[in-house]
């Protein structure tokens, strides 16, 4: 198991992790989820052993990784431009792992085309790696971090250099592969819908924390920040503060009752999350159409006060209309 | 990137039917030119120099015995100087690829100074710091009160290999660094995650994508180290013969012009072996690095290991590449030792002496002339040296800029000088043109025929990229040719003109080998001066070889800094 307690790093004198703590269990992938820049990246090169940080440790099963070197972790890493070696070939970049460890001749092959065969490039061994295509770079690239039979993988954006379709492929195939070998996986990404996808729990990587861990579905209901929800696109997030009666917020759009369970003060600024899903028993929202975008299920509205919502039917623009939304508090913690 | 944006454009560049006449026509007529002067001052003295070679009086035994000693010294001295260069170059390419610290690129730029130095100027830099009259054996002298210079340098093969090794240092800086710094550092992160420790990372993953780079370094310093001429006739001395110095100890000392031109042969087919084996190796190792921003791999030393090697590292580097440099100006404004042999106490002290005295003609000195005439006639040399090598280079640039079938088949030949050694060059003038030697025009004929090659390779990728598109628009907007050509053209080869003057006058100015065979007495060149002072007793005519190459010196390194300035962006470094 994976652990890593309080890492800190920074890079280029301004703080880029600021104590990050989280854990890999067995059988489980971790989905390590943040905009570009947020050090997610260096994450992977601080567990795998390429950098080391300024305080906290990485743990396997409980033993401080600190003085062992990166070649004796046994960690697997993909990155995402593959990093294949260029003057080996589809069996050399494979067999790589297996033939430093010292393993047979007939152990390497046999591992070789097992690996090649788990990521459907059966019969690709004497291929030279200049000569594929992105995505069978990537599953060489995959192969590749399997055959040593690694304790834990990790991959650095590995699709993002992917056409759209192709990643969703992969993404499947990536899946398939991992639920099969079993392997811990620590899996980073700036896509959420990917990181849904492939994550069995994601963690938010925000300003150098981690900022919420949980299973997809958990997040996806209640993202805890304005910054996750606005992050993950979750709908629209307004700020307001609390007006007497407590259960009821101003926002510049006006004044609407809230429905959590949060002891909030009079006066106390608070973000909402406005669901673009309408519903029965959701505040009244009235605006005039601004526009309707088209997509595959149903139509995005947005209104003329800047709010947006999911319809079935495509309203007319400028028509004057009311919906039912769904208000959610973010939280008391309105730093974001 | 601007290299590959160029090159797309270039080899996509506008396509002409083949055999259009009118085309053609004109093609042919802007070979005319520097195909003649090829024909008549290349291939005419070397025809002669075979011609030589072929009699059967020529090939007897003592003379291929002294053919084959002088080749295994030469082979010997190049091999050894390659390994010294190597074991330098090599952490240094790590050094300046991998690590970031104060004074990087001053040291980095210090590196790449000897290379465009003349070779007597190196020769008297080195003679300057360590020669019997060089700072720290007169110090030493002074020190523990000696009766002669207690460090053996000069004369020796250390300095050979030292001066060899102060040369070519920054090829394997340029091109296995230049490799490293643009290798994936993911690619060694990978394989030491899939379990490789650092010395596998270097044998199974950094070291086999090197290969081509270290390769063509390998191959060009040794190319350089046996074609070389200057300075192992200045450090060595005649005991240590390479086929450059034996050839000119030959054609000039002992007269033996058979024996001189078979030894030129031998040099032309090494040369011609390893230039057609470096271009091999040259092409393919461009294939091989994908560039990606050189920053990434960059980082300050910071472990002990690091610092262990970074610091020292560093420091040898500015010793080697500082320490000879300024020794040469510093001597040359020093006054050290006595004169001429008066036992008398003398001052010690600065002195501008050397320099007053270049321009006396004193009776019984190595001149007929006041050794400042040398001066004058090297820029004059020079001068005409530009305007020869730009007079053939740009109607042959123009035509290689749009190649064709022609220009496929001539594009070889025109680079073909330097193949040949300049020594070569200087004995075949003589076999062809003996009776015109007195001629004061044969020094810059002979350096444009060294400069040519340079001069096109600097002109031909401007001509290339010339915007036709800019050229019709300018037309379109009703400019006359002349004015469109003012316009468009000239703004753009403006920069690379003057780059190939500079690497004209800069090769003209410093050019010993070809000079030393050419020149007349009463028409010295500032390194033939600077050699026949060195190679005179006395303080005085050392210090006057001290001031002559300091002169030199900074001469050069105007150009070379005029040159750096006015560089192409993406233009080929070698």
């Amino acid at each position: 198991m994976l652990e890593l307690r309080g890492i800190h790093k920074s890079y280029e004198h301004q703080p880029l992790l600021r104590g990050i703590s989280f854990t890999v269990a067995r059988d489980q992938t971790l989905c390590l989820l943040g905009p570009s820049g947020s050090g997610k990246s260096t994450v992977l090169q601080l567990i795998a052993g390429l950098d080391s940080p300024e305080a906290g440790q990485v743990l396997w099963d409980g033993r401080d990784l600190a003085d062992t070197p990166p070649h004796l972790r046994d960690f697997g890493l993909v990155f995402q431009d593959y990093a294949l070696f260029p003057h080996l070939d589809v069996f050399g970049n494979v067999a790589f792992g297996p033939q430093i460890r010292g393993w047979s001749r007939r152990d390497v092959d046999a591992r070789v085309a097992e690996v090649l065969d788990l990521v459907n490039l059966e019969g690709f061994e004497r291929r030279a790696v200049t000569d594929l295509s992105g995505g069978e770079q990537q599953r060489v690239a995959l192969a590749r971090a399997l055959a040593p039979r690694p304790r834990l993988l990790m991959f650095d954006e590995p699709l993002g250099a992917l056409d759209r379709a192709l990643r969703e492929q992969l993404l499947d195939e990536l899946r398939a592969v991992l639920s099969r070998t079993r392997i811990p996986s620590l899996y980073v990404t700036h896509d959420q819908a990917e990181a849904f996808k492939i994550g069995d729990r994601v963690a938010l990587l925000h300003d150098g924390r981690i900022v919420r861990e949980g299973a997809p579905t958990e997040i996806w209901a209640r993202p805890g920040s304005p910054w996750a929800a606005e992050f993950l696109g979750l709908g629209n997030v307004l700020a307001g503060r609390i007006v007497a009666g407590k259960r009821r917020i101003k926002t510049d759009l006006g004044v609407f009752s809230l429905g959590c369970s949060h002891d909030h003060r009079a006066g106390e600024p608070v973000h909402v999350l406005v669901r673009p899903t309408p519903a029965p028993r959701g505040a009244l929202v009235t605006s005039t159409v601004r526009d309707v975008v088209f997509q595959q299920v149903g139509y995005r509205v947005v209104l003329a006060n800047g709010l947006y919502f999911d319809a079935a039917k495509p309203p007319k623009k400028r028509e004057r209309l009311s919906v039912r939304l769904q208000l959610e508090c973010l939280g008391r913690d309105s730093r974001g | 990137m601007t290299l590959p944006a160029v090159s797309g454009f270039v080899s996509q560049g506008p396509r002409r039917t083949p055999g259009h006449l009118p085309g053609s026509i004109r093609k042919v007529g802007l070979w005319i030119l520097p195909l003649s002067f090829l024909a008549i001052f290349f291939f005419l003295p070397l025809a002669r120099i075979l011609a030589f070679t072929l009699d059967l009086e020529t090939l007897s035994v003592s003379n291929l015995q002294v053919a084959l000693g002088t080749l295994g010294f030469t082979f010997f001295q190049a091999v050894l100087s390659t390994l010294l260069t190597l074991a330098l170059g090599i952490p240094a390419a790590i050094l300046f690829a991998h690590y970031s610290f104060p004074g990087k690129a001053l040291l980095r730029a210090l590196t790449a100074v000897p290379f465009m130095l003349p070779a007597v100027v190196v020769a008297a830099g080195f003679s300057a710091l360590l020669g019997p009259r060089g700072w720290l054996n007169l110090a030493l002298i002074r020190l523990f009160d000696l009766a002669g210079p207690p460090i053996a340098f000069t004369g020796t093969l250390g300095a050979i290999l030292v001066a060899h090794v102060f040369y070519n240092t920054t090829i394997v800086i340029r091109l296995v660094g230049g490799a490293l710094s643009s290798l994936d550092p993911r690619l060694g992160q990978t394989a030491a995650c899939l379990g490789a420790d650092t010395r596998q990372v270097w044998w199974r993953v950094v070291l086999p994508l090197l290969r081509p780079s270290l390769m063509a370094a390998v191959l060009l310093v040794f190319l350089f180290d046996f074609t070389s001429f200057g300075v192992i006739l200045l450090l060595g001395g005649p005991s240590f013969s390479t086929l450059e110095v034996q050839i000119y100890i030959q054609a000039l000392q002992l007269l033996d012009l058979p024996l001189a031109a078979l030894l030129s042969l031998i040099q032309l087919l090494c040369t011609i072996g390893f230039s057609i084996l470096y271009t091999r190796i040259a092409s393919r190792s461009r294939i091989q690095t994908a560039p990606r921003s050189m920053a990434v791999n960059l980082r300050m030393p910071s472990s002990v290991g690091e610092r262990l090697f970074a610091g020292p590292m560093a420091l040898l580097l500015s010793l080697l590449f500082v320490l000879p440099l300024l020794a040469l100006p510093l001597r040359s404004v020093s006054r050290l030792e006595a004169d001429r042999g008066q036992r008398a106490a003398i001052g010690v002290g600065l002195t501008t002496d050397y320099y007053a005295e270049l321009f006396v003609n004193r009776q019984g000195s190595v001149f007929y002339v006041p050794p400042v005439t040398a001066a004058a006639n090297s820029l004059v040399y020079a001068s005409a040296t530009v305007a020869l090598s730009l007079l053939m280079g740009f109607p042959a640039a123009s035509a290689l800029a749009r190649p064709g079938r022609l220009e496929r088949i001539l594009d070889p030949i025109l680079i073909l000088p330097l193949g040949a050694s300049a020594v070569t060059l200087g004995l075949g003038f003589i076999l062809a043109f003996g009776r015109w030697l007195a001629s004061p025009w044969m020094v810059p004929l002979a350096h444009t025929l060294v400069a040519l090659p340079f001069v096109i390779r600097t002109l031909q990728p401007a001509l290339a990229t010339l915007p036709q598109r800019l050229r019709q628009a300018a037309a379109s907007l009703g400019a006359s040719p002349f004015r469109s050509w003012q316009v468009v053209d000239w703004p753009i080869l403006r920069r690379a003109t003057l780059s190939a003057a500079g690497f004209a006058f800069t090769i003209s100015l410093g050019e010993f080998g070809a000079t030393s065979l050419l020149s007349r007495p009463e028409y010295p060149t500032i390194p033939v001066a600077i050699y026949r002072f060195l190679s005179q007793p006395g303080g005085l005519n050392y210090g006057q070889a001290m001031a002559m190459a300091t002169l030199l010196m900074a001469l050069t390194t105007a150009c070379i800094l005029l040159i750096e300035k006015l560089r192409l962006p993406g233009a080929a470094e070698f």
